[in-house]
């Protein structure tokens, strides 16, 4: 009897549905959900490290509010999200044209591209450290020695010259990316509306305005919304080059909540931090949500 | 509208030569074919003439202006393509008007010259639409209607109803037509399928291997082939061919395909013993013909279609299909005559491949 009615059970179409789901609904419910809901709580709490707190209401939101160095932060991230993504979009796209075309060793080169993105964020950012360094750089040394500078630049100690060095690190570790997304992208378009745009008599330039940047603008949103996410919560290459300096130029919000938890052990304040970076991620989900509702052309239509 | 002339017109791609030498003179207001096998180099002709493809050596006139180094835009073509290539992301109209807006026409004028085409083409009621909500023959008039809009000198078409299922086929194939006739503009028309280049062409071009083989009216190539390939390339059941060598009998020239079995050539000055090929089009075998003249075959199939019956059988070793307007149904292994109706049989060079 027992056995039939677990049968008809696992019959149920919803049923079914329901214990398959339940792994996948286990591990966003462990990994995702309890870590976010917790981080949200402590933002609300006085918890420091070692010591659990009490709840304080919005104490650390207001504390925060009149932080300066909380407020340099939210400037700080978003002039770095902004100004990379930017660049990153406009190197990428170019990188993405000039690897479209037949060029001599086409895969090799694709490979190559591709590497500032295999190598491991904090190994990256290392080496910069070192191309920046104030006196062992690079980059002075060779400017110096084509007699364009006098003296060895301090990259990493001025507080904008930080901000562009940090910036430019982002965007190298960025591109390819941008590039090989946008690439694969551009490898959907059928060459012969280029032909027809050719004969249609579009020039180049207007077969780019015309034909690529319509038919590439899906794959645009996808890869911009990413880079923008990852973009506004990098935390490894700054914290490695600069840990937020010089006096708080670089600090982003990500680099400021861990800075502020975990070596100066006031969790909540940290975890408050954290959570307020949440309204600006979602703004960026919800727009590239609408940006990615399938164009009106893609509709309808079940052949090709 | 103007004439397109091509003189020993060649392309390689790196070492390799795909078109060798081709000279093609189209008048003002044909509608020529290019048809031979896949890979004959006829759509790289096509593009070349596009300005799509670098004219490796020769040359190409549309009118009297050599374009060899003239942009496809500068050439006074509209080209409609096999996969249509119509702009995803542009609707019917703007798919149609795009090349106007790009050579800054008033949107007067690009209106009324697209409502012009739609109303020839029937597209009127969908001028809004995006080409994914379009059928397949419709977007097929799409590429046409962005091709006449520009009322250019030639038009080119690679393949254009490859895409089609066979009725839509046969349907595009006689609007093209009627088109053509309404428009009078030169064509070029590229296709693999030999029956689209009977119906449609004033005159066709049978391409093999880089070569022209064959340029006349589509009844010049069918009754008169140059050489086998055009003979076997043109008409469907194909011709049969058949070896043997040339006697003399009581009724005239004849081949000899095997010891007394030998099928009349009609007149020929060429020697007796010569080897040959003969080819002969399957409607123009007799079945059991009035005399007992003929050579003997054996039944393998009999496939009626209703307004006429095909025959295969089994002659002098060989297969051969005979097309009948009798309805005859004979059991296979039957044995029937068959003999080549008067002055329809032609000869070949079984080692040059040409006629004789």
């Amino acid at each position: 009897m027992r056995s039939q009615t677990l049968n008809r059970w696992l019959d149920n179409r919803n049923v079914l549905g329901l214990l398959f789901m339940l792994p996948a609904a286990a591990i966003l419910l462990v990994f995702l959900t309890y870590p976010l809901g917790l981080g949200v709580w402590l933002g609300f709490t006085d918890a420091k490290v070692g010591r659990g707190g009490g709840w304080i209401g919005l104490e650390n939101y207001q504390w925060l509010w009149e932080d300066s160095v909380f407020r340099l932060s939210i400037f700080n991230t978003f002039l770095y999200t902004v100004v990379a993504s930017v660049i990153k979009f406009v190197l990428g796209l170019w990188l993405a044209l000039l690897l479209n075309r037949h060029l001599p060793f086409k895969s090799f080169l694709r490979a190559i591209v591709l590497l500032p993105f295999i190598v491991p964020t904090v190994l990256s950012a290392i080496a910069f450290w070192w191309i920046y360094d104030a006196q062992f750089s690079v980059l002075s040394w060779t400017l110096v020695k084509m007699g364009l500078i006098d003296e060895y630049i301090n990259f990493l100690g001025e507080p904008n010259l930080a901000r562009a060095s940090t910036i430019a690190a982002n965007v190298w570790r960025g591109v390819p990316f941008v590039a090989i997304c946008l690439l694969a992208g551009l490898q959907t378009i059928s060459p012969a509306l280029y032909e027809a745009a050719a004969i249609d008599g579009a020039t180049p330039w207007q077969q780019f305005r015309n034909i690529t940047l319509p038919m590439l603008s899906p794959i645009i949103a996808v890869v911009m919304t990413f880079s923008v996410l990852f973009t506004f919560t990098d935390f490894q290459l700054i914290w490695v080059l600069t840990r937020g300096g010089p006096i708080n130029a670089t600090h982003l919000m990500a680099t400021l909540s861990f800075q502020r938890a975990i070596p100066g052990g006031a969790l909540g304040e940290g975890a408050a931090i954290a959570t307020a970076m949440i309204p600006f991620l979602l703004a960026a989900i919800l727009f590239s949500y609408f940006g990615l509702q399938r164009r009106k052309w893609q509709q309808g239509g079940a052949d090709k | 509208m103007a004439s397109v002339s091509l003189k020993q017109v060649r392309k390689s791609f790196g070492h390799t030569e795909v078109v060798h030498g081709v000279d093609v003179s189209i008048d003002d207001g044909e509608f020529v074919v290019l048809v031979g096998p896949s890979g004959c180099g006829k759509s790289t002709l096509l593009r070349m003439i596009a300005g799509l493809e670098e004219i490796t050596d020769g040359e190409i006139y549309i009118g009297d202006r050599l374009v060899n180094a003239i942009a496809p835009k500068q050439r006074d073509i509209a080209m409609v393509f096999q996969n249509y290539a119509l702009y995803p992301h542009m609707t019917v109209f703007d798919n149609m008007a795009f090349s106007m807006k790009l050579a800054g026409r008033s949107k007067r004028e690009q209106r009324e010259r697209v409502d012009e085409a739609a109303r020839i083409l029937g597209l009127e009621e969908y001028l809004e639409r995006f080409p994914r909500q379009l059928s397949g023959g419709q977007r097929q008039r799409v590429a046409m209607g962005r091709a006449i809009v520009r009322k250019p000198q030639v038009f080119l078409f690679d393949e254009p109803l490859s895409n089609l299922d066979a009725k839509l086929r046969v349907q595009m194939r006689t609007e093209i037509r009627e088109l053509h006739q309404r428009l009078k503009t030169t064509s070029v028309y590229v296709t693999h399928d030999q029956i689209e280049a009977m119906t449609m062409a004033d005159k066709i071009v049978v391409m093999n291997g880089g070569h022209v083989e064959q340029i006349g009216s589509p009844l010049d190539l069918y009754d008169y082939p140059a050489n086998l390939f055009v003979a076997g390339f043109i008409g469907s059941p194909a011709m049969n061919f058949l070896h043997g060598s040339l006697v003399t009998t009581t009724s005239g020239r004849a081949v000899r395909l095997a010891p007394d079995c030998t099928l009349a050539a009609g007149p020929t000055e060429e020697p007796d013993g010569r080897k040959v090929v003969l080819g002969v089009r399957p409607e123009h075998l007799v079945i059991n013909g009035p005399a007992a003249a003929g050579v003997e075959a054996e039944v393998i199939v009999t496939e009626p279609t209703g307004a006429d019956t095909q025959v295969f059988c089994r002659m002098a070793g060989r297969e051969v299909a005979a097309i009948s307007r009798e309805r005859h149904l004979f059991a296979p292994t039957t044995r029937i005559r068959l003999d080549v109706m008067e002055g329809k049989a032609c000869l070949f060079d079984p080692e040059t491949g040409q006629r004789l």
